[in-house]
């Protein structure tokens, strides 16, 4: 088995979170992302149905999920505002605020708790100068959080940056982890 | 087989002989080695006489609930003028279980063809892949396959030059656990919250987009290909228990344990041998203290129940517990359960939709009192009032998730009170050391 076999993805580029939030907002399904979108519409029945995968979509090319967003989203799919963010609120993977370039998310669930998934916690806050789970490092590069069961239980403790998926980190590995991403 | 370890010679690899073989994984690679060869015979085949081979095998569903899957498609009734619907469940999110991430990342084609096999035999046109938003490996590989098998005519307007129309799409979550449940997985893939919905009317009456609707667990859909291949009668004798358990199922092994991993074996096969010889039995120096067998949300066993235990639907309930999804959680003597039990309840409180009073704040008070005895600063009192909420919570809701937080709460105050007693009456918890020779 070679090691690419088991590691993660390409992780997207992320535009710069913390520029973006304060930048006027520009549409985002306009040529390209919009003929996305309007594929995806033709495998539901409804619009509505479109709307997680679009919110994904905002979500990948802004970082973020912002007001704005949810009300150009609302009006692709013929729903209100208020609905969109009612969804976007429900879910936990939908950022509803920038977030750092990287943002890592590590199990800490029961199966990962009992493999010592606290630690690898501790070492990534140590090691990002983030302080605090949610909080964003001074740079803007890190935010990590505690995330519940990632689902790679035998695979502790399973860690994700971005869409990239790591599995068996461990303290030891966390700063070479973490110098790889700069 | 045992992934990521060498497979083990007493487990049967029939969903899982392809792990770590990343040529299975194209198109190419899946058909030199027999895929969509039950698509292919399936397609000759009349939809009714799919199901009462399936129906025959005695094949369960592989999710949890273990219904049998040959009858959960004979609801959905020809020709009554409705688009049908297929949704496979692969929002995989029971704590201890990702035996589905292994399925779906290394056999992506078996799903894909899975999927046509079911939606063919309900008589649906159109099936969803609902996959759980952290999965971008699994993501990332069905995606691909659904790709290749639409550009290679499998799949698509007319399936394998059947005429059919069988369309499958990915669909990704967002992060929720409870979009598991069949009925929040059906209300997130219309564009909602993840509630879970009232029953009846159950899916197959009015599911997805209010359509006949059936939903099935990935291990599920996947182990209907070798079925039709090999008949109903191979897969029966899959069994060493009894005739009500048929076929391999596919175990997720992760805890205090030698070589976590996926595993394959066969209905009734003894889980003492399973756990001390596939696994490779307890850490160096350690000993195992208890085993959740089916994800957190069954009942723990100890280890006697567990070593009396024969691994199937009735063997776990035997032993006081359920077979679930499959995720074994072993734990050893270095771990407080009352810890454990902690941030399982804190997992639930975290994952309830909020819909039902008694869940919303039921797992809340749950993981307050269980983390205020894990601190030391618990009474006996709250022994009894944990109890007392865990009542409250059980059958009085719209879904099982308030259930399945008292589960591991009344099951661990019933079966090890002494280490929540021992918390509550000032003795820190000490691990055993372990002893190293």
């Amino acid at each position: 088995m070679t090691p690419d076999l088991i590691g993660g993805l390409e992780s997207p580029d992320y535009a710069s979170h913390d520029r973006a939030a304060h930048e006027p907002y520009t549409l985002v399904f306009t040529g390209e992302v919009k003929r996305e979108l309007d594929e995806l519409l033709t495998r539901y029945p409804t619009k509505m149905a479109a709307l997680l995968p679009a919110l994904w979509i905002l979500q990948r090319e802004r970082g973020w999920v912002s007001e704005e967003g949810m009300v150009e989203v609302a009006e692709l799919l013929e729903l209100t505002p208020a609905y969109v963010k009612g969804v976007v609120t429900f879910y936990t993977m939908y950022h509803q605020h920038p977030v750092g370039k990287y943002f890592i998310q590590v199990c800490t669930t029961s199966p990962c708790g009992i493999c010592g998934a606290e630690d690898v916690v501790k070492a990534f806050l140590r090691h990002t100068n983030t302080g605090e789970l949610g909080l964003t490092s001074p740079d803007g590069r890190f935010t990590v959080i505690e995330v519940e069961c990632l689902g790679a239980c035998g695979f502790a403790t399973p860690v994700m940056v971005n869409e990239e998926f790591i599995e068996s980190v461990t303290p030891e590995k966390v700063p070479d982890l973490l110098a790889r991403l700069a | 087989m045992g992934y990521p370890h060498e497979p083990h010679q007493r487990e049967t690899t029939v969903l899982s002989r392809y792990f770590g073989d990343a040529e299975a994984r194209s198109l190419d690679g899946w058909k030199k080695r027999g895929g969509y060869k039950a698509l292919e015979k399936a397609l000759g085949m009349a939809p009714a006489d799919i199901v009462n081979i399936v129906k025959e095998s005695g094949l369960r569903g592989r999710g949890g609930a273990g219904f049998p899957t040959g009858m959960k498609w004979s609801f959905m009734k020809p020709g009554d003028g409705k688009p049908h619907y297929l949704c496979c469940n692969a929002d995989e999110s029971e704590p201890g279980t990702f035996k589905d991430r292994e399925l779906m990342r290394w056999t992506p084609h078996a799903l894909v063809e899975g999927c046509a096999i079911g939606a063919y035999a309900i008589g649906a046109e159109t099936a969803y892949v609902y996959i759980r938003g952290e999965f971008t490996e699994p993501l990332y590989w069905m995606e691909q396959a659904v790709k290749e098998a639409y550009a290679a005519g499998i799949i698509g307007k007319n399936a394998m030059g059947s005429g059919k129309r069988i369309d499958v799409h990915v669909h990704k979550g967002a992060g929720a656990y409870i979009c598991g449940e069949e009925t929040a997985l059906m209300n997130s893939l219309e564009g909602r919250r993840g509630n879970p919905r009232i029953k009846p009317p159950f899916p197959a009456v009015s599911g997805v987009f209010g359509m006949p609707t059936t939903i099935n667990n990935v291990e599920t859909l996947i182990a209907a290909a070798p079925i039709l291949m090999k008949g109903a009668d191979w897969y029966k004798k899959m069994s060493l228990s009894n005739p009500k358990s048929t076929g391999t199922k596919l175990y997720s092994v992760c805890g205090n344990v030698y070589r976590p991993g996926t595993y394959e074996v066969v209905m009734g096969f003894p889980f003492k041998e399973f756990l001390y010889d596939l696994c490779g039995g307890p850490l160096h120096g350690r000993k195992f203290k208890a085993v959740i067998p089916g994800g957190a949300s069954v009942p723990i066993q100890t280890m006697e129940e567990a070593e009396a235990t024969l691994m199937d639907y009735e063997g776990f309930v035997a032993h006081g517990s359920m077979l679930g999804s499959g995720g074994v959680i072993v734990i050893d003597d270095g771990q407080s359960m009352v810890s454990v039990i902690a941030r399982i309840a804190r997992f639930f409180a975290h994952e309830s939709c909020a819909q039902c009073t008694q869940c919303r704040e039921g797992t809340a008070w749950t993981t307050k009192i269980m983390e205020r005895i894990r601190d030391g600063q618990g009474t006996m009192e709250d022994l009894d009032t944990l109890l007392d909420i865990a009542d409250q919570m059980t059958g009085k809701t719209i879904c099982v998730l308030s259930d399945s937080c008292a589960v591991p709460v009344v099951s661990g105050i019933q079966k090890f009170r002494s280490e929540f007693e021992g918390l509550i009456q000032g003795r820190r918890f000490h691990p055993v050391v372990a002893a190293v020779a």
